[in-house]
């Protein structure tokens, strides 16, 4: 049986971590482990991502060598069925609450992407511009414009067309899919639901109903133009552990509605610059390094901003070496410097004291500017037309391929 | 292909402009045109042609007595302070099809002259008349400057009016005032593989309206930000959907992957390798190019399918 987490997450004093709020202990570090005993996932060890590489012929993911997505739901499941000859699709999403992406929101869309490259697998995208709308009173047109305009960043990242649909929930909300949003309505209690999400009596009836929408694209029924005739087809969710309430939720329900339950593998919380109390802030421009920063904008900001683990002074440093531990430099370069060799070797030599802060950060503003520019320029190559075609409702006929 | 002097006349005479011309012999400088017409009670121009760091081309039409200082202009533009300079005659001759000492807004007729930013002084609008070269420098002709508006909005330009005198500051909290004048530049990266030139749509239109689907002498209504490649389809006309151009998409892999090959072959490289140099070069090549050149194959293959799909819903089907 899973544990299915019913108290109100806001009523404990350490970390809040929901979809809507994220915070440490007293202003301290996300403590990963309690979180996956708390909310009752399994740990990603080293045996998946051998196991990975070996089914999909190919190095793994730099973010699964680094333990970013560190923790899963059944992910053996869809790894036994996919040694069997069984595929599966995939479905991630965003709420496109502003127009800046920063880095720390394009990395579960780096790492779907490699999963459909990998195993070559369909792909959909929900855009929740409905809940954007709800939570963050933006009105319907400007959530629907912030959605066409997150498709284009998300669609820079490099997805195949002819495998992946992306919906927006304003166009797409309706027929197979709003009954299966009834369904799973129907198996989930207000008072479960406030448990879950921690509503109260003063949040508007859109908030309470709306979990799921953000649960029905795990079932392949929700889309008879891709997947009719497959009801068996398993789902696979990459995503921030923050998501997992509404996908606890669902496999709660999927069971009594004869679905499969969804698999999860859940990343890590991409660290602020200021350091390490809790995600990116979409309202603090020096927090984050956006994807439309330019190459100055990043070496000023990771010189600046980035708070790191190096001493005080030079002797200091060289004596002791540098606090790894709270080195956001470090940890940056953890998520996207590929070699892991160079990587090792920095961590060696800054960690002894040998190598200063200086030529960390100098490393990882040549690492990040490689990624944004790439970003920026595939994302020139998006149209309007483009962004329609991926969205568009029609047939995927080789999405296996 | 070059207006000529008499075309110009005609069309002028077409468009009921009022003006008059002073034949006189071939003058060169502003000086030696006022010998000729200097006393006939109009205001007399001087006519800059110049170019900036990124090969964009301006002409500054100004009063003879309007002071022009290139480097206020050059900073107003966004260009910085050293940015501008005195095209050379070739550019003249070839871009706008006029001798030297003849530049003048009627210029920017020419189909070449289409990306060349045309800044007027504000001066010309308190005089009655002023004189401008009508593609040659044997005549003169003079004109109100309502009625130079009218034949420039004829070719699909936009009149525009500047401070030439002016010095406003620039610097971080205020953007060059002049930057729209800047030409947004045919809009293709040349290291994108897909977005080859398509049809004429350059930048932003913002007054749809007044161009038809000529694109010849389109107003350009010049972005600030050269940089920015992204084309806004434009309900009016035929959106511009980049083509999936092969013939780039290929210059692009070869240009990547023989940038990568030089860097691997060097006298270390060699000593180190020798006979192997080969193998281990392709190996580097294809580990370190791989990624690279997936991102770029999925770009092409998504504007390809995206081309299909736009044709597609546009589809007629056959009738019965």
């Amino acid at each position: 049986m899973e544990k299915v987490e019913d108290q109100n997450p806001q009523q404990e004093e350490d970390q809040v971590v929901n979809p809507w709020e994220v915070s440490a202990k007293d202003g301290g570090k996300i403590d990963y482990d309690k979180l996956i005993d708390k909310f009752g996932c399994q740990r990603l060890d080293q045996s998946f991502v051998d196991r990975v590489q070996r089914l999909t012929s190919r190095p793994p993911h730099v973010f699964l060598r680094r333990g970013v997505f560190f923790a899963h739901r059944d992910f053996n499941d869809i790894l036994d069925a996919y040694e069997r000859g069984q595929k599966f699709y995939l479905y991630t999403g965003r709420g496109p609450s502003s127009e800046a992406l920063h880095l720390g929101h394009l990395i579960p869309f780096m790492f779907t992407k490699y999963l459909q490259d990998a195993f070559k697998v369909p792909l959909v995208i929900q855009l929740t511009d409905d809940e954007k709308c709800m939570w963050k009173n933006l009105s319907v047109e400007e959530s629907q414009r912030l959605a066409r305009e997150n498709a284009k960043d998300i669609i820079a990242c490099g997805f195949d067309i002819s495998k992946t649909f992306i919906f927006s929930d304003f166009d797409y909300v309706g027929g197979a899919f709003y009954k299966n949003m009834v369904k799973v309505a129907k198996c989930v209690t207000y008072n479960k639901v406030v448990g879950i999400f921690g509503f109260t009596g003063e949040d508007h009836i859109g908030k309470v109903s709306f979990p799921p929408v953000q649960a029905v694209p795990s079932f392949p029924s929700s889309f008879p133009h891709l997947f009719s005739g497959k009801d068996d087809l398993r789902c696979l969710i990459p995503c921030a552990i923050d998501q997992d309430p509404y996908f606890r939720m669902t496999r709660d329900v999927a069971p009594r509605i004869g679905y499969h339950k969804p698999a999860l593998i859940e990343s890590l919380f991409f660290p602020a610059l200021q350091g390490e109390t809790g995600k990116m802030s979409a309202s603090d421009p020096n927090s984050a390094i956006y994807v439309t920063d330019s190459a100055k904008d990043i070496k000023y900001k990771v010189n600046k901003h980035a708070f790191t683990g190096g001493q005080e002074t030079i002797e200091k440093h060289r004596q002791y070496g540098a606090n790894l531990e709270v080195d956001i430099p470090i940890k940056y370069l953890n998520f996207f410097l590929e070699d892991d060799a160079e990587l090792e070797h920095i961590k060696k030599e800054y960690g002894a004291g040998c190598m200063l802060t200086g030529e960390v950060k100098k490393r990882l503003i040549e690492v990040l500017t490689e990624i944004v520019e790439r970003h920026r320029r595939a994302r020139a190559a998006v149209t309007d037309e483009m962004v329609d075609a991926f969205m568009a409702v029609r047939p995927l006929p080789n999405m296996f391929d | 292909m070059a207006y000529s002097k008499d075309q110009l006349l005609a069309r002028l005479k077409e468009l009921q402009i009022e003006f008059s011309q002073y034949e006189h012999p071939v003058v060169l400088t502003v000086e030696a045109q006022a010998k000729y017409v200097g006393n006939l009670g109009g205001a007399l121009s001087k006519n800059l042609f110049l170019k900036d760091k990124k090969h964009r081309y301006y002409v500054v039409s100004a009063l003879a007595d309007t002071k022009v200082d290139l480097k206020v202009l050059s900073q107003r533009l966004g260009l910085g302070k050293g940015g501008l300079r005195m095209a050379a005659e070739e550019a003249l001759v070839e871009i706008l099809k006029v001798p030297l000492g003849c530049v003048t807004p009627f210029a920017v007729v020419n189909e070449s002259a289409r990306h060349v930013s045309l800044l007027l002084d504000q001066g010309f609008k308190a005089q009655e008349y002023c004189f401008f070269h009508p593609l040659s420098n044997d005549m003169s002709i003079s004109l109100n400057a309502h009625c130079l508006d009218k034949f420039l909005k004829s070719i699909g330009r936009d009149p525009s009016y500047v401070d030439l005198e002016a010095n406003p500051p620039v610097g971080k909290d205020q953007p060059p005032d002049l930057a729209a004048f800047v030409p947004s530049d045919a809009p293709i990266l040349s290291d994108l593989p897909v977005k080859a030139p398509t049809q004429d749509s350059t930048g932003k239109h913002v007054s749809a309206a007044s161009n038809s689907a000529v694109v010849a002498a389109k107003a350009i209504k010049p972005s600030g930000n050269a940089q920015n490649v992204k084309e806004k389809p434009v309900n009016t006309v035929q959106p511009s959907i980049p083509a999936a151009d092969a013939g780039n998409f290929v210059e692009e892999l070869l240009d990547r992957a023989s940038a990568l090959l030089l860097s691997e072959i060097s006298e270390d490289s060699i000593k180190q390798h020798s006979g192997q140099l080969g193998a281990e070069v392709a190996n580097n090549i294809k580990k370190c190019l791989r990624e690279d050149l997936k991102n770029l194959a999925t770009i092409f293959k998504n504007t390809a399918y995206t081309e299909g799909f736009y044709a597609g819903t546009r589809y007629q089907p056959k009738r019965l």
